[in-house]
């Protein structure tokens, strides 16, 4: 039986849109507002989705204190409260689009011991989300 | 191929506690989630079905059909029930989110005749939920039968 399990956590970070691979108004045309030099801010929805086989003493594919426990310190400790470009090395090279964001969660929570991890999911507002799953090939071709 | 989606809600309560556990174990595992008494929730069943529309009727299955499967096979057997005792088929075990999806898609599985059950996503807070693919796999591909047209 195939089964995802997923978590919701949230974080509020600030940030700015703006790559040293572009000039000031190339920028500013590029990213428009979220290129506004002061930065702005976000409450962020990251979903966990992880997988394995159902423990029969338990009925659980991961106990989810470990699962929240794990989220907590490599990203939701790290990222919380923060101005994502300055704080987190990662967004010193790479603009901290929510693209990235969600592509360095998943590379943080990869190492999940207890289950795969499979997908992470991340609302930067409730009007937009992206999902990220990896990059073997055939695990991303939705 | 095309996906719908149809969602329920049902309300429960459950208790997670092992009898092979001691007492000392139980609390440890399943913490608040041991209360003997037990606790509820609002569950939410999101259940998606896949197929191609039917030429004449533009539908891959009756949403009425399937809301008839769903209060049969899920609402009527679980709404306002404690899950560890009124619900025959999670007797003996843990009745977590994983097996609660997995006996939900068991049961609507063979009912699903028209298109084929493509996934169960049980809410059991907006915080906590399970996916359920059958033994098949969530990109439309399945191996667990159905009846695509």
């Amino acid at each position: 039986m195939k089964l995802h399990l997923w978590r919701r956590y949230r974080f509020a970070a600030s940030h700015r849109l703006h790559s040293t691979q572009f000039g000031e108004e190339e920028n500013r045309r590029i990213y428009g507002k979220c290129n506004n030099p002061y930065g702005h801010g976000h409450n962020y929805v990251v979903e966990v989705a992880v997988s394995g086989p159902v423990n029969e003493a338990t009925g659980m594919i991961a106990n989810l204190a470990d699962l929240d426990a794990y989220v907590e310190r490599e990203v939701i400790e790290p990222f919380d409260h923060t101005y994502l470009n300055e704080e987190i090395t990662e967004f010193r090279e790479h603009v901290p689009t929510t693209e990235n964001i969600c592509i360095e969660v998943f590379n943080r929570l990869r190492n999940f011991p207890s289950a795969t991890l499979e997908r992470v999911r991340v609302e930067e507002t409730g009007l937009n989300s992206f999902e990220y799953a990896g990059e073997p090939a055939g695990a991303t071709d939705e | 191929m095309v996906y719908l989606t149809r969602k329920i809600e049902f309300s429960a309560s459950h208790l997670y506690h092992n009898p092979a556990f001691s007492a000392e174990e139980n609390r440890r595992v399943f913490g608040k989630c041991n209360n003997p008494h037990g606790h509820g929730h609002n569950y939410v069943l999101e259940v998606t079905v896949a197929g191609d529309p039917d030429p004449a009727t533009g539908m891959v299955l009756d949403l009425k059909e399937l809301k008839e499967i769903l209060q049969r096979e899920v609402s009527d057997r679980m709404d306002h029930r404690f899950l560890n005792y009124e619900v025959p088929e999670l007797a003996g075990k843990i009745p977590t989110c994983e097996n609660i999806a997995t006996v939900i898609w068991r049961l609507l599985e063979p009912k699903i005749t028209r298109g084929h059950l493509n996934r169960v996503r049980l809410y059991e807070t907006p915080d906590l939920f399970v996916d359920c693919y059958g033994e098949g796999h969530e990109n439309g591909a399945h191996a667990s039968g159905g009846n695509p047209r």
